[in-house]
């Protein structure tokens, strides 16, 4: 056998442990085939992808890191063989414990994507010049609360909120706007957008199409989640039945005409949010993916067509290991369902990918400077759980918006995590770890047990409708509550570490009036100027459309087109489907 | 001004607060609900009960608007359990009514069983009546379901209509919770799902092996209430049930049996009091329990000798 | 019979984070009140018809959206306009320092923020409630 002992990337060339030698080499060469199949395998991806930069993959020592280890590295050769390529496989394999590309952070580091928006659509626009001009290559726009509920900025329950927790869109003009001056070829733009969400696809669509650009060259992400919001988030408009039609018209349309467009990203971010425990998150996020996929199937779509449009969007907690051990045991169930379940033939649709944002509940308002410690944790969770993109929030969102100063702090927490840490250097670092893999086999079967439940109760609408998932949310969140209220849990600075009569000295944005009197004037001005006829017209139409089975994404096209508003659309759609309310869940 | 006068100006807040007065027995609540009682009796009552997630609620949110919507004045009572362990409650039930809850002809009022069973709060027949006197045309009252056996509604409203979902539907739970017996008006609600047509079809059969009930044939109504279909059609069946049931001589019967279960009712409770208040503090109580506890007398004997004092010491 | 508590909690304005009230509706449960819950998306003059129709004793307000400083005075000015200006208004959510001064100014009661513990809301009612509550005349 030849010996290699100068290359990273051998496992020949490694000995096993002190004493086993070349003997360690025969023993797998007899008994794990398979294991060292998948390693050549691997390597040989790995060798494809690699690139070639100055970085130096070296510990703070400057000691050389591998850019994998395996139980060969430990010296525990009875870890090896078919039971570790089926249970973890190499990175960029089946069923993708350790990660969904071959080279993960040593190819490229995940991308830090800050999520923003705020007041008008021109402040907006000028704040993502400046972010581009930085060297930004992709936009996530945060919406405000009167957008994603469907009303327009002059509704009377909008007061109050325009352009508080985003950017206010009421109609074409404004996307324009937004975009104004951003060539939408070149970038690729994420919606946290959801119940209206076609509304703003369309938007979008006609905003490249003014600019020239087709449809088909459209790059992004569209959060369109309705399931999560019934479950946890609950900015939903329509009962859940029709929603779930429009979603399916959504995959339908972009899976012709948008087709590097990511359809739905799965939120288990809010899930946790709203109290969820890590199995909760995962078990739920995963039933509502399904969920998806079932609609599409039954909407009458091959699974491949749409199934690698689907990404992931999980929270990052304070627990490092559950947290880590989480996205690993998602990845594990993605494929092995979409595998074997949905019988889906492509590998992209196998892949689980997914944006990690820390978790906003566990920031405390008491002595909030301690928010970037806990941020930073977080962050390095969502990392070492081989995350693609990244959000680390801000220590004074539990105060108000975030400040630019935080901001800043909040992402050289991923700056220093990916350059200083060493925690970049080598994917799925922690695998082979005794309480890592066990905990990630514990959350698989919590995960599976959840899935035969929801099963049990008739599928995730059923279970949406009995409030099942609510309740069993609402129970965590008040047993955790009740833990650290009782001590059994310490949160430094709110239950212990407290400091008396503490002085808050951070600064704070603050968002003013005059943002909703300038966005109401404009969208006066756009009643004003367009064809109302026309308007009329096309809103007849799309009503015509949603009462019938056609997808309704060409009318709404035209819609747009005519510059009707948001909300009149939305008066139209919920003037048929109706508007949900949720079961009292406590 | 006083409370009273206040309410029967037909002030909003001079009305919950009577409700309250009477919901928490504060001194004298008996006095003010005997001033109450000559203004009322003209209320159409009708109770809404059914098993825990039938939709109880959103048909008492559907049926109100439709009352509402024709200038009925219009009084709704939903009742939600007391914990037992902490006395607390959380009612939940206005969400499900956001439809009717600004119309101003609409009063609805959450009630707590405050330890009552059977399906209703301790003094919810007491509220239907402050609400009739109030003016209110149309009561309607929503029981807890929990799914135990809620049969007093039947003894306080004219019309019952018993709520019913497919996801539930073993109609042999139904039989022994006692809901056949009491039902004027059968819903199957959530009718689109799975198992609502076999529901229908069984509750047709038991009902008409109960037969006619005195020239009433208990009607089944299908329904989707969140989707308000055959909601119109529930409420024409309440309002033929209220023509039928006011002119019909059954109606003295009814009533009269109002009377004696109100009356009897009454009484209990000021028993209950006499209990509470004299004999459960009373030294002898501690004493008979210790002589119990040592074998030295039984429980059977203890107890009589215990309301015979009662009986000597009241009558 | 001693009177329960009874204050409504509900969540103005548009946003759907509702972890933090229905932690506070099960703790005040707990203590023994009497919660009545009106849920998500309520305006002032919902939330102040409820309050009359309930006869609370307090209404509790959660905000996350950063609506605040438009949605605690509605409720205070529709409370006062309807002769029930003795509610009591408390609250909780993402509220800076500066406003939770200017709106306790304005009247509102204690507004609590992201970390505050159930007791604490528990404690204040307690203290608070009897105080205000007023004997009326009856007959």
């Amino acid at each position: 056998m030849k010996r290699n002992p100068k290359s990273s990337l051998s496992v020949e060339g490694k000995p096993l442990a002190a004493g086993e030698g070349d003997l360690g080499s025969e023993v797998i060469e007899e008994k794990n085939r398979n294991f060292k199949q998948a390693h050549r395998q691997w390597e040989e991806s790995f060798k494809g992808t690699g690139r070639k930069e100055k970085r130096k993959f070296t510990t703070v020592s400057m000691e050389e890191v591998k850019p994998l280890y395996t139980p060969l590295d430990s010296g525990e050769v009875e870890r090896i063989g078919p039971k570790y390529v089926d249970k973890l496989g190499f990175p960029g394999q089946y069923p993708y414990t350790r990660g969904v590309h071959p080279t993960m952070y040593r190819g490229r580091i995940w991308t830090m994507r800050q999520f923003s928006g705020f007041a008008t659509p021109r402040e907006t626009n000028q704040r993502y010049h400046y972010l581009l001009k930085q060297g930004q290559t992709g936009l996530s726009v945060a919406f405000d609360l009167p957008t994603l509920m469907g009303y327009d900025s002059d509704h009377p329950r909008s007061k109050g909120e325009v352009g508080k927790c985003g950017v206010a869109v009421d109609s074409l003009k404004d996307m324009e706007i937004i975009f104004d001056g951003i060539c939408l070829d070149r970038i690729s733009t994420s919606m946290t957008i959801n119940a209206p969400s076609s509304i703003l696809l369309a938007m979008y669509v006609v905003v490249g199409e003014k600019q020239g650009v087709a449809s088909e060259k459209l790059t992004g992400t569209l959060q369109n989640d309705i399931l999560k919001e019934y479950i946890a988030q609950k900015e939903w408009i329509y009962p859940p039945e029709p929603s779930m039609r429009l979603i399916t018209d959504i995959m339908e349309f972009c899976a012709e005409h948008v087709p590097k467009w990511n359809t739905i990203s799965i939120s288990g971010y809010h899930i946790r949010e709203a109290g969820a425990t890590a199995a909760q998150e995962l078990a739920f996020t995963l039933a509502d993916g399904f969920a998806y996929v079932e609609a599409g199937i039954k909407a009458g779509m091959e699974v491949d067509t749409f199934a690698p449009r689907l990404s992931y969007f999980f929270n990052a907690h304070l627990d490092l290991f559950e947290e880590i051990a989480k996205y690993r045991a998602a990845r594990r169930i993605w494929a092995r369902h979409m595998r074997e379940r949905y019988k889906a033939k492509k590998e992209a649709s196998w892949l689980l990918r997914f944006h990690t944002q820390t978790a906003g509940c566990s920031m405390t308002a008491q002595q909030p400077e301690n928010n970037i410690v806990r941020t930073a944790f977080e962050a390095l969770a969502g990392v070492l759980g081989g995350t693609q993109s990244l959000h680390t929030n801000s220590m004074d969102e539990t105060l108000a918006l975030p400040s630019e100063k935080a901001v800043t702090i909040a992402l050289r927490s991923q700056q220093i995590i990916s350059h200083e840490i060493g925690a970049a250097n080598t994917i799925d670092p922690l695998a082979g770890s005794y309480y890592l893999e066990a905990l990630t086999d514990r959350l698989e079967g919590q995960a599976e047990r959840y899935f035969e439940e929801i099963d049990k109760r008739g599928g995730v609408l059923r279970c949406i409708e009995q409030g099942y998932f609510q309740r069993e949310i609402a129970d965590s969140a008040y047993r955790y509550q009740r833990e650290i209220e009782k001590k059994e849990r310490i949160i430094v600075g709110v239950n212990d570490y407290v400091i008396e009569g503490e002085e808050v000295e951070i600064p704070l944005l603050e968002i003013d009036e005059r943002v909703e009197r300038e966005q109401c004037q404009a969208l006066k001005e756009v009643r004003q100027s367009r064809d109302n006829d026309k308007v009329k017209r096309t809103l007849a139409e799309l009503k015509k459309a949603v009462r019938g089975n056609d997808n309704h994404m060409p009318v709404l096209l035209e819609c747009v087109r005519s510059y009707a508003t948001e909300g009149e659309i939305v008066e139209v759609l919920k003037s048929v489907f109706g508007e949900y309310t949720e079961p009292p869940i406590f | 001004m006083s409370l009273l006068d206040r309410f029967f100006q037909k002030d909003g807040v001079a009305l919950s607060k009577v409700i309250s007065y009477i919901e928490n027995q504060e001194p004298g609540y008996q006095k003010l609900l005997g001033r109450l009682y000559p203004h009322a009796g003209k209320a159409y009552k009708i109770g809404i009960t059914g098993p825990p997630g039938a939709g109880k609620s959103t048909i008492a949110d559907k049926i109100s608007s439709k009352l509402a919507a024709g200038d009925k004045e219009l009084g709704i009572i939903a009742v939600d359990p007391t914990s037992p362990f902490t006395g607390g409650a959380l009612l939940g039930d206005r969400i499900r009514m956001q439809d009717i809850s600004l119309l101003p002809n609409v009063f609805i009022r959450s009630m707590a069983t405050r330890g009552s069973t059977g399906g209703l709060a301790q003094t919810t027949s007491e509220v239907t009546l402050v609400l009739d006197a109030f003016g209110k045309e149309y009561i309607l009252i929503e029981t807890v379901g929990v799914g135990q056996a809620e049969l007093d509604v039947a003894d306080l409203c004219d019309t019952t209509v018993v709520v019913l979902v497919p996801e539930f539907g073993d109609s042999v739970q139904m039989m022994k919770a006692g809901l056949m017996e009491i039902g004027d008006i059968f819903v199957v609600n959530k009718s689109d799902r799975l198992g609502a047509g076999r529901l229908l079809s069984e509750l047709e059969m038991v009902l008409e092996i109960r037969g006619n009930q005195d020239g009433w044939g208990i009607p089944v109504v299908a329904t989707e209430a969140v989707n308000n279909v055959g909601t119109e059609a529930l409420l024409e069946k309440i309002i033929q049930h209220q023509s039928y049931i006011s002119s019909h001589p059954v109606y003295e019967k009814h009533r009269k049996n109002q009377i004696r279960t109100e009356l009897s009712r009454i009484v209990s409770r000021q028993f209950q009091e006499l209990m509470l208040t004299r004999l459960l503090p009373s030294p002898r109580l501690e004493s008979l329990i210790e002589e119990i506890y040592r074998g030295e007398k039984d429980p059977y004997s203890s107890g009589r000798e215990v309301f015979s004092r009662i009986e000597v010491r009241d009558n | 019979m001693q009177k329960k508590f009874r204050i409504l909690l509900a969540k103005p304005g548009l946003d759907g984070h509702d972890r933090g009230i229905k932690v506070v509706a099960s703790a005040l449960r707990d203590a023994g009140m009497e919660v009545i819950y009106t849920g998500l998306r309520q305006t002032p003059e919902m939330i102040v018809a409820a309050s009359i129709q309930e006869d609370v004793d307090a209404i509790g307000l959660s905000i996350l959206s950063g609506a605040h400083m438009t949605l605690f005075p509605a409720v205070l000015d529709l409370l006062k306009r309807k002769g029930a200006g003795r509610i009591l208004v408390f609250g909780g959510g993402i509220i800076p320092e500066k406003d939770i001064e200017e709106l306790e100014a304005m009247g509102v009661g204690k507004l609590y923020t992201p970390g505050a513990s159930t007791r604490e809301i528990i404690d204040y009612l307690k203290k608070t409630i009897p105080g205000r509550r007023k004997e009326e005349k009856v007959f």
